[in-house]
């Protein structure tokens, strides 16, 4: 498999204060780091998924992939072209290879569109004019088992389940080589939330698209993910096989998200390694290894050093002091 | 009868609850039977639409004004909530009975600091402030808030997520209830917030010895928290028992396929994931027989022509399918 996307050192910011606050302040820097020093590669046909609490910059990088923020350093390249620093016109001919699929199911659909417009807004877009549009937003609505009955439907008559079978119909109607997909059971029921993945895994058999999938549901990420990342405050704290990082997690923080995760039986309730307080504020970044104020197993060098990138085995990348 | 209502809290029985909508009349909830016993954790679980939070509001009598009440009774502290007048309710709401929302960036006020929320709730006490502000800094103390006496003075957005849900059960707290009906508390925070504020339940529910009524669509949540469990679908209740019997044991086919379902409990990674075909019924136009036959996988004769009644399984356990025939009726 050959790297579809490989984004390299990345690092979002965004200020803080603006230019007068700042200069009353004699703050230098009136900056936050949103994403900060990450790398990142997808291969064709494979499912990598971000993992990381709320406010761990997983929605930042995945926007920056698109186009929808600018990294201020590093690289993004897909399919060996430089994405980053692209003026907004030169960045349209690739998001007909990136599609994007946004949190919410229904908000990302605009309600006065009837879903034969909403899937075949892309080709609009593109201007793409050589097609039958009624034909195309058949086969689009059948590839994610709708019936021909939907297009003809408006947003708020569609169930979660279908508004997010629309949305990835959306995303696939320019056959793009990878989408990015924003918690995509976030609100759905057990029973539906199966579908929606099955559908995306037989996609992608189907096609070879490859996922960037962003979600903070662990069960989720261990069945359909090869790869996974997990986020700390804007830097992947540990990033490798899903197998192995699920069989053997390495770092503190990915150990307390999988304890986290309740396991629905009531006499199997796992060790709980609690993880303490909440995500520090990106404002005041803690010293030395920025998880240490949560760790359970933090030591005196946790405090002032901050710890290197390692490498457990090939692929498998961790960056703590004392891993488990 | 009257020895349950010395061991339970709550008792709702037969309750069926219709809206009147443009399409006709939707029956919302259909013969739901549960109980609260003193001092358990009763978890209610389904999927959306199933009539959860139905039951919890018609707990509070907050129904919405297209809603009618055709049948049963809610019974609380051996008094049916149902007759009460508004200001017997009012009595009763946040004192006896209170509740957590399941937004907790919605459910606290953003123009008064903690403090004043947390002193105007205790309105019913006859304590003075002084004493009043002291409850309410020990109740902060007690939900996990470090430095609560001086985290008092601020407001609501000077608290994150984990914390403003915490001040809330905090809240809730307070009036010392007999009953503590929280309605998916947890589904706006991080899986780490969301297990510290489950142990957090569970301490509080032993220290203050109350009852909780708690409903979640998270198995995991409920498998971790609950001693006991009613499982609904569509508006009815189609299984209940103590938490092993429906972890362990699910009688019902619909709780089977919830349970097989999730994805925490497939050992194995799979890239084909089960999931229950078909969609929940028109609740305006009901079809006869079970509730569930259209998606059920295990459907016999007489589930298109009747509806299933109770059967006993355990002395804690019932579900309601033809299949257990073999049972004791309820």
């Amino acid at each position: 498999m050959t790297a579809l996307l490989e984004a390299e050192n990345i690092r979002i910011r965004f200020r803080s204060k603006n230019k007068v606050r700042a200069l009353l302040d004699r703050d230098p820097d009136p900056f936050i780091d949103a994403v900060c020093g990450v790398s990142l590669d997808i291969k064709e046909g494979e499912t990598v998924a971000l993992v990381g609490e709320s406010g761990a910059g997983k929605t930042t990088l995945a926007r920056s992939i698109i186009g929808l923020e600018t990294p201020q350093e590093g690289s993004i390249l897909f399919q060996g072209q430089q994405l980053c620093g692209l003026p907004d016109r030169a960045f349209k001919p690739f998001r007909k290879d990136i599609a994007m699929m946004f949190q919410d199911p229904i908000g990302c659909l605009s309600p006065r569109l009837k879903v034969r417009s909403l899937v075949t807004e892309p080709f609009k877009i593109h201007g793409i004019k050589n097609i039958d549009v009624r034909a195309e937003a058949i086969r689009l609505l059948e590839m994610v088992g709708l019936t021909e009955a939907f297009a003809g439907r408006y947003p708020h008559q569609l169930s979660g389940g279908q508004a997010r079978r629309v949305g990835v119909a959306r995303a696939l109607a320019l056959s793009p080589k990878l989408i990015v997909a924003d918690e995509p059971t976030a609100g759905l029921d057990v029973s539906v939330q199966g579908e929606v993945l099955n559908l995306m895994a037989r996609l992608q058999d189907e096609t070879k698209v490859s996922f960037l999938i962003i979600t903070h549901n662990l069960s989720i990420v261990r069945h359909i993910s090869h790869r996974m990342a997990i986020m700390y405050l804007g830097r992947f704290v540990e990033q490798g096989n899903s197998q192995d990082i699920f069989a053997h997690p390495c770092h503190p923080y990915t150990k307390g998200l999988l304890a986290a995760n309740p396991n629905p039986d009531p006499d199997k309730q796992k060790e709980h390694i609690e993880l303490k307080g909440e995500v520090p504020s990106l404002m005041s970044r803690p010293s030395g290894c920025e998880f240490h104020t949560r760790c359970p197993f933090a030591q005196d060098r946790c405090q002032v050093e901050a710890p290197p990138v390692t490498e457990v085995i090939p692929g498998h990348r961790i960056s703590c002091h004392y891993p488990l | 009868m009257t020895n349950s209502s010395h061991t339970n809290v709550l008792d709702i029985r037969n309750l069926s609850i219709e809206f009147s909508t443009t399409r006709g009349r939707l029956k919302a909830l259909r013969d739901v039977t549960l109980t609260v016993p003193k001092q358990k954790i009763v978890g209610l679980v389904g999927e959306s639409g199933c009539g959860k939070s139905t039951v919890i509001f018609s707990i509070l009598n907050l129904m919405a004004e297209n809603a009618s009440i055709t049948n049963g009774e809610v019974v609380f502290e051996g008094q049916d909530i149902l007759k009460m007048s508004a200001q017997q309710l009012q009595s009763l709401r946040g004192d006896r009975i209170s509740m957590v929302f399941q937004d907790p960036m919605t459910s606290l006020n953003p123009v008064l600091s903690i403090e004043t929320q947390m002193i105007d709730i205790q309105y019913r006490s006859s304590a003075n402030k002084k004493e009043k502000r002291k409850r309410a800094a020990d109740m902060l103390d007690h939900v996990g808030i470090p430095d609560a006496i001086h985290r008092l003075k601020s407001y609501p957005h000077q608290f994150s997520g984990g914390m403003r849900q915490r001040i809330s059960i905090a809240m809730a707290l307070l009036a010392k209830p007999a009953l503590l009906l929280a309605d998916e508390p947890t589904t706006a925070l991080d899986a780490t917030l969301e297990a510290q504020i489950v142990h957090r339940l569970r301490q509080l529910q032993k220290d203050l010895a109350c009852s909780i009524l708690f409903v979640s669509h998270h198995l995991g949540l409920i498998a971790e928290l609950c001693d006991q469990v009613v499982v609904m679908y569509a508006g009815e209740v189609v299984e209940a028992g103590d938490v092993r019997d429906i972890f362990h044991r699910a009688a019902h086919p619909y709780t089977q396929a919830l349970l097989e379902c999730d994805p925490a409990r497939i050992e194995k990674a799979t890239r084909n994931l089960p999931t229950i075909p078909g969609d929940i019924p028109d609740l305006v136009n009901l079809p006869s027989g079970c509730i569930f036959q259209n998606r059920c996988s295990k459907k016999v004769k007489e589930c298109t022509t009747s509806s299933p009644p109770g059967y006993r399984i355990s002395p804690t356990h019932t579900a309601n399918c033809f299949l257990l025939a073999k049972g004791d009726d309820i």
